[in-house]
């Protein structure tokens, strides 16, 4: 078993002689880091003695190599006896690529980097808002095209994709509205109870489901699901060189891949709303008839004079809106992957983030809008 | 044939190894032999199960029969801690390189230093530079992330990591592959002189004819679901069909291989 490498100086007339001994490896580097620490280099001359070595790695021959550069740096005229034969390679590989001396680094200066990453990130906003509205000029060239040669636009692709984002999300999107029916109704109740306005529950019910809470929770559901997996399916194919495999073909990417998700999501999610309407008002319903002391027919009439078509219309006109949003989004994120697999993953997160953000931005701009038109 | 070779010269030895997938047989009763500083190539036609191979002795893959024996311990018996003693004296080049892509090129080379070792800050960034140096990339490769290079690059930061604990034996997954001719040629010259210097043990899987005639002392040939060893001259004298092929196809004349063998009959 050789032993832990070792360093020894002993004092002769030719000045200090050190001796280099025993295993100069990896696992025992932090000792010899500090053994060789305590090698003081000086004016005079002095003997690397190498001839005791056992055992030697890039390492050791690094801490070796350092060390007499720094003792020659402090004027140090080195004399060397060699290492045993099996070690010469090695040593002669790493004096080759002894690293340069070190660059100085730029100092940090922490308000002025703040600053720069700010405007950075300010610029980065900016560059992408105008990107995304250029991809969205684009879809619309697409669908100019499209609407003077029909037939060019893939059914099958629209169809297969209204089945994934509209039909596969019929029992999640409907559990969600239910669920959020029943809460708003027992909320509701508990509070107008104190002004022994119970029966409005029914009002608020009716108008947050239809106006606000059936298309947001839908949006907002959609936005996770299938904008995420635009963005994760044409990333994917982007990463495969699928996308320039298209274009190369002469197929446009926006007309194969884009355009039939986006028309598909703008036919599914206003039928998703309407759907997750009617199961908001279901929840709201059983949970009325549960606490307030109303009868199912009775809940029914009260509702009636409660909404009106419009109330149901300001909810769903916003469908496509966010459709449109949502698909955009997820597609434009995933045309933007490039080159690694990592990438698809950021981006998708992205999407998702960015797509729920525009459908909110959105729904306050139709509240005032409608708000303003007396709605 | 069977018998162990229980000798210091022999570092990895495969007994009966035995891999399938499903129905599907790709090793049966592989025997091999690696000793102590040779550079071993393995080389197969596509699906012959050359990396699996690799992946086996490296510990990725267990086969359904067979030993195999590193440095002299029974890797599929030994417990997690002993295992990972082992794994600090190999490294690993994958196919592209596999580097961390969060992050960068010297923390990807400090990661197994950080892991396996106490050494301090300073000197870990010591030693990265070195091995960013040995294997021949310049000094602000170091800084950059893997997105940022090259293929060449890549593999050669790898190599880098793959150095990174002073490992005896060097596993690689087709090197070269990837790699324009000029590069390649490179690569191997790296791999070999780095081979001699460092005293290191090499497994390398390659499709890559030139790499064979340069670098490797022994080749294993994987044909019919076992190997046949032997040296360059050796193979040449095959018989078996798919071996003949692939030394003298048009790819191994261009490669120069041809006509050394047809040089050493005369002799």
């Amino acid at each position: 078993m050789p032993e832990t490498g070792w360093l020894k100086p002993d004092s002769g007339t030719e000045g200090v002689r050190w001796r280099f001994g025993g295993d100069w490896t990896l696992a025992h580097a932090t000792v010899l880091d500090r053994a060789v620490g305590s090698l003081k280099g000086g004016a005079g001359a002095l003997t690397f003695d190498l001839s005791g070595l056992e055992a030697l790695d890039t390492v050791g021959a690094w801490l070796i190599t350092r060390a007499a550069e720094q003792a020659e740096e402090a004027g140090s005229r080195i004399a060397w006896v060699e290492p045993p034969a099996d070690f010469r390679p090695l040593f002669e590989r790493v004096f080759e690529a002894k690293p340069e001396p070190l660059r100085p680094e730029r100092k940090r200066v922490l308000f002025v980097d703040w600053l720069a990453d700010l405007g950075a990130a300010t610029e980065q906003v900016v560059r992408e808002s105008a990107d995304l509205l250029a991809f969205f000029g684009s879809l619309v060239e697409t669908f100019v095209r499209l609407a003077a040669r029909p037939t060019r636009l893939r059914v099958t692709s629209v169809i297969f994709h209204i089945e994934r984002t509209g039909l596969n999300a019929l029992p999640i999107v409907g559990m969600i509205s239910f669920l959020v029916g029943v809460v708003l109704a027992f909320q509701g109740a508990d509070q107008l109870r104190r002004f022994g306005a119970q029966v409005f529950t029914i009002n608020m019910v009716g108008i947050s489901v239809l106006r606000e809470m059936g298309i947001l929770l839908t949006a907002i559901v959609v936005a996770g699901r299938s904008g995420s997996a635009f963005t994760a399916e044409i990333g994917a194919m982007q990463v495969n060189e699928e996308v320039d495999a298209l274009r190369v073909t002469g197929l446009d990417p926006m007309e194969v891949l884009v355009a039939p998700r986006v028309i598909a999501l703008v036919i599914a999610l206003p039928l998703l709303t309407f759907f997750a309407d009617i199961m908001g008002l279901l929840g709201g319903g059983i949970m009325s008839v549960a606490l307030v002391d109303v009868s199912f027919a009775q809940y029914w009439r009260l509702l009636n004079n409660a909404v009106g078509l419009n109330t149901f219309l300001v909810g769903i006109i916003k469908a496509p809106v966010f459709a449109i949003l949502i698909s955009l989004v997820g597609c434009f994120e995933g045309l933007r992957v490039s080159g690694s697999a990592e990438s698809v993953g950021r981006l998708t997160t992205r999407s998702v983030v960015e797509s729920i953000f525009l459908v909110i931005i959105f729904d306050a701009l139709f509240s005032i809008l409608f708000s303003y038109l007396g709605y | 044939m069977a018998a162990w070779h229980d000798n210091d010269d022999v570092v990895i030895s495969l007994r009966g190894i035995v891999n399938r997938f499903g129905p599907q047989v790709v090793h049966d009763g592989v025997d091999l032999d690696v000793k102590r500083g040779e550079v071993m190539g393995i080389v197969g036609g596509s699906g012959a199960g050359k990396s699996v191979l690799l992946r086996t002795i490296i510990g990725l893959n267990r086969p359904a029969a067979g030993t195999i024996r590193v440095l002299g311990k029974s890797m599929l018996d030994l417990s997690d801690a002993e295992r990972r003693r082992i794994e600090e004296r190999w490294g690993v080049l994958f196919q592209s390189g596999a580097l961390f892509s969060s992050l960068t090129v010297e923390e990807n080379i400090e990661a197994p230093i950080k892991e396996h070792t106490d050494i301090p800050a300073p000197l870990r960034e010591e030693i990265a530079e070195l091995k960013i140096r040995l294997v021949g990339l310049p000094a602000n490769a170091g800084a950059k992330y893997p997105s940022e290079l090259s293929g060449g690059m890549k593999k050669r930061a790898g190599l880098a990591r793959a150095l990174a604990l002073d490992p005896e034996i060097l596993f690689l997954d087709e090197p070269t592959a990837g790699l324009d001719p000029i590069g390649a040629a490179e690569f191997d010259e790296l791999i070999k002189s780095l081979q001699k210097s460092l005293g290191l043990t090499v497994v390398m899987v390659t499709h890559d004819l030139d790499s064979l005639a340069a670098i490797c002392d022994r080749i294993a040939v994987l044909v019919d679901k076992k190997v046949k060893v032997g040296t360059l001259a050796e193979l040449e004298r095959d018989p078996h069909p798919w071996i003949k092929a692939y030394f003298h196809g048009p790819r191994a004349r261009a490669a120069g291989i041809d006509r050394a063998a047809e040089a050493v009959p005369a002799n």
